[in-house]
């Protein structure tokens, strides 16, 4: 059986990805007519390149239906739960880099750090009779952070994209979000907290821990020693 | 009949025998009121759901909360309810997501001590001579301690507010003690709101969004600085709540070791709290508890069951990884909220049946 590799499937992230598999003596392309999604690998045998956008490639590997996937590290903690038992992290590629971070009106001037924000939550509860409402699609990261801190009286509203205009427009009073430069925040008159982010977001390269390995033992091995990766110790049939 | 089945209705039985009237809860519950209850971290616990009509929906996480409302909504004084069926819960790896609870809780505003022992007692009976540890702990000790603390007002219910939280709490007063990595942020902060008037800072921070207003800004802002001039919290009396977090020992000498502290202002506000655990242990005592053994933990109950606010309870099995068999306590303050301006004393508990069979 081939060894099913599935990577972002346009953009940025995918130029990327194959300039860094490239970089390592693995050529990937797309072939056939533009809109068509998919491609060949050459320099690794037995390897076949599953082209998917990132947003599915968490799923795919978790349902095992690709045995290696490229996506970013935020995703995967955000689409599945207890990610580790799902997946295994072999190695973040350095490049894709994003943070997840929380953010609030730069007019908040008695605001700086998450110790604050948990202070102005039970003010805001109190003087609106409502939760503080944070706006983002990672739910689950956004939520263990909270959670990890110790902060009460907010709640998550989920905004699919602009999550940054949500606090203009009254929907939201701060926002949890993927930021790389703070060039939007600026622009909406918001600042990020000082604490650390919720998360460093990076590509990078996942093995499916339910994907059935039989078969693929040679062309692991040779993609793995190529990368420069190891192997997981979980990894049957390899 | 599955066996746990088998065993919550006999357990229903010894507390109908008891005296409590069976009640039944619906399993979808309207979310808002769990959500106001308990906040965002719920929704990591609990299965949410969507109807048409009556918007979000939870299925069950617990019979507490809708026996409480229907407690208020007309129930008679004193009462005694019971009720067994499943709850469901989210979890990680393989543990039960639906699962039985049995349950009994009383609503009695005479003599609270006897109150939390007649439950214990129960509880202690209904488990009797399977391999499980009780363990008890005071939620009521650790508020009075955070009264007693001299200091303002707004810093103790800052603490009250996160008793549940143990390490935003922790965190919290090591800030208000002068110490640790929030009290240099909060100098930072400060001495950046000092520099000009409130109204000039929020203007040159750019324009105002938000619903959050500028009076709101301008009011915390008043605030940080009045808390900057009050004074730390006195070092030994920071180092006395510590100490009492990590207090475990047999229930009396717990008692006797938090009565011979020399815990500094702190023991004023103590004093009633010790009273009431005393009362208690005279009351778990006639009820035939031996007190000179019960273990006692002061931090017990402080994160898994966050609407308790007095005495506390667990039955442990011998396995850290399993768990609790069951779990009860006092939740006075739970029944002011849900019940719109009246309140009752309330205290209960749960036993998971399914646990305690794969105990036999």
């Amino acid at each position: 059986m081939s060894l099913k590799l599935g990577v972002p499937s346009k953009g940025r992230l995918m130029e990327k990805t194959f300039e860094w598999f490239a970089e390592r003596g693995v050529q990937m392309a797309r072939t056939g007519a533009a809109r068509e999604y998919a491609g060949t690998v050459e320099g690794v045998e037995g390897v076949e390149l599953v082209l998917l956008s990132a947003s599915e490639i968490p799923r795919e590997l978790a349902a095992g239906r690709i045995h290696l996937g490229v996506t970013g590290s935020d995703l995967v903690r955000e689409t599945l739960a207890d990610w580790p038992s799902q997946v295994w992290e072999l190695l973040p590629m350095g490049f894709g880099h994003a943070d997840l971070i929380i953010a609030v009106p730069k007019v908040w001037v008695d605001v700086d750090t998450l110790d604050d924000l948990d202070a102005v939550a039970a003010a805001f509860r109190a003087e609106h009779g409502f939760r503080l409402r944070i706006a983002t699609k990672y739910h689950r990261l956004v939520r263990d952070y909270l959670r990890a801190h110790g902060v009460a009286d907010y709640q998550l509203v989920d905004s699919q994209g602009a999550t940054e205009g949500t606090i203009r427009n009254l929907t939201a009073e701060a926002v949890a979000d993927i930021t790389s430069t703070g060039e939007t925040l600026r622009a909406n008159h918001l600042k990020i907290l000082r604490d650390a982010p919720v998360h460093c977001s990076q590509a990078t390269l996942f093995a499916a821990r339910a994907a059935d390995w039989s078969g693929t033992t040679p062309a692991m091995r040779a993609l793995a020693a190529q990368l420069g990766v190891a192997v997981p110790e979980g990894l049957t049939g390899v | 009949m599955t066996g746990a089945e088998a065993l919550a209705a006999t357990l229903l039985t010894e507390m109908q025998a008891a005296g409590a009237v069976p009640v039944a809860a619906d399993i979808l519950q309207p979310a808002e009121t769990l959500l106001d209850l308990y906040g965002e971290d719920i929704r990591a616990r609990a299965y949410v759901t969507h109807d048409p009509v009556l918007g979000e929906m939870m299925l069950r996480p617990d019979f507490t909360v809708p026996v409480v409302q229907a407690h208020m909504r007309g129930g008679a004084e004193p009462a005694r309810y019971c009720y067994a069926g499943p709850v469901f819960r989210k979890q990680d790896g393989r543990r039960a997501r639906e699962y039985l609870q049995v349950g009994y809780e009383l609503f009695a505003r005479d003599d609270p001590a006897r109150a939390d022992a007649e439950v214990f007692a129960l509880f202690s009976r209904l488990l009797e001579g399977k391999e499980l540890r009780p363990v008890t702990g005071d939620i009521g000790i650790l508020k009075a301690a955070v009264s007693g603390l001299e200091t303002s007002i707004a810093r103790k219910s800052a603490l009250m507010r996160h008793i549940w939280h143990p390490k935003r709490f922790r965190a919290l007063l090591e800030r208000m003690g002068g110490q640790g990595p929030l009290a240099e942020a909060r100098a930072e902060l400060v001495s950046n709101l000092r520099a000009a008037r409130a109204e000039a800072l929020i203007a040159e921070a750019g324009q105002m969004v938000g619903l959050r207003s500028a009076d709101e800004i301008g009011a915390r802002i008043a605030t940080l600085l009045r808390d900057a001039e009050a004074p730390p919290i006195p070092r030994e009396q920071v180092q006395a709540v510590e100490r009492l977090l990590s207090l475990a020992a047999p229930a009396r000498a717990a008692l006797g070791g938090m009565r011979a502290q020399g815990w500094a202002a702190l023991a004023p506000a103590l004093a009633p709290a010790l009273d009431r655990l005393e009362a208690r242990l005279e009351a778990l005592d006639a009820a035939g508890i031996d007190t000179a053994h019960l273990p006692f933990e002061a931090s017990f109950g402080r994160i898994t069951m966050e609407y308790y606010d007095g005495f506390v309870f667990g039955f442990l099995p011998a396995r850290e990884d399993l768990p609790p068999v069951a779990t009860g306590g006092r939740y006075d303050a739970l029944t002011a909220v849900l019940g719109q301006g009246q309140a009752i004393p309330a205290v209960g508990g749960v036993i998971r049946p399914a646990l305690l069979e794969a105990l036999t």
